[in-house]
């Protein structure tokens, strides 16, 4: 009765262990989903779309997730096959410096006419 | 004073008019076209006729050119490009590898048997995985591999005679 017993504890907790890890496995997949363009989809990424497409590249997700890639070897593996596009977090390249550097442009001009403005109310 | 931040607004309202009208005309579709030459992945895929796993290693082993044509028998543009893979096919100058892409194996043989094979091996991608791994997205798609093993060609769409005539210049 002992050893059924011993037997027991180590089957719970090494399924609990697997369980785990799938769940993290799974937390991975969906990141990686998400971050993921759906190319014939406009403005989806993959997690979202459920497109012929969507789902074959999620597939290929999980195969190279397998095969024990990275996720940041992911998402080079897709840039090269699909370009920068593919990625949602576009790399700050001399393609993208005006997508980079508008927003930071607007704050900056923003931050100098409400100080100007300050000045001149001051005085 | 007012009259420099009236000229400043306007200036940034003509400028933000010209970059979005200009957005406008360009596609809201994007197509992955190749940027420049790379290196064929390695891929594995099931043989059409066996179901064998065959690594692209095994395939590409000549010092050939290759053309690896993405088709269907459910896709219509596949039958118009078909006569000029046949054509590409006597010419001799090039290996055709074609990839039936998510296809009932019946209707693809039916597909072979009325059109004509002009490929020397097929392989079978069931869930579209096996295309993804040289970045294509639909049917049907054609890469020209030089004898480098380096993707050298993309065609997204279907092959019709100025391609054609662009490939013989490539392989002859």
């Amino acid at each position: 009765m002992k050893i059924i017993k011993f037997l027991l504890i180590i089957f719970f907790y090494f399924s609990s262990f697997s369980s785990f890890s799938n769940e993290k496995n799974f937390e991975l997949e969906n990141k990686i989903f998400k971050n993921l363009r759906c190319i014939i989809c406009q403005g989806q990424s993959i997690y979202d779309s459920q497109s012929d497409f969507a789902e074959s590249m999620k597939l290929v997700v999980k195969q190279k997730l397998d095969s024990g890639m990275s996720e940041e070897e992911i998402y080079i593996f897709f840039k090269d096959q699909y370009g920068e596009w593919i990625s949602y977090d576009p790399a700050f390249n001399t393609k993208t410096y005006f997508l980079w550097g508008l927003p930071v442009l607007i704050f900056l001009l923003g931050g100098a006419i409400i100080l100007r403005k300050l000045a001149v109310l001051k005085n | 004073m007012k009259n420099r931040y009236f000229f400043i607004i306007l200036g940034l309202f003509f400028f933000f008019f010209i970059v979005l009208f200009n957005g406008l005309k360009n596609p809201n579709v994007y197509i992955p076209e190749l940027q420049k030459e790379k290196n064929l992945s390695r891929f594995e895929a099931s043989d059409f006729y066996s179901n064998k796993k065959i690594s692209s290693l095994d395939i590409l082993n000549d010092n050939n050119f290759y053309l690896i044509n993405i088709w269907a028998s459910w896709c219509l543009p596949c039958r118009e490009e078909h006569d000029y893979l046949i054509k590409l096919k006597e010419q001799n100058l090039i290996k055709l590898i074609g990839i039936n892409y998510k296809d009932d194996f019946k209707n693809a043989k039916k597909f072979l048997n009325d059109m004509g094979n002009p490929y020397s091996k097929i392989l079978k991608d069931k869930n579209g995985t096996v295309s993804i791994q040289f970045g294509a997205y639909g049917v049907p798609e054609t890469f020209i591999i030089d004898k480098n093993k380096k993707i050298i060609k993309k065609i997204i769409g279907p092959i019709d005679k100025k391609i054609y005539n662009e490939i013989l210049l490539i392989i002859k």
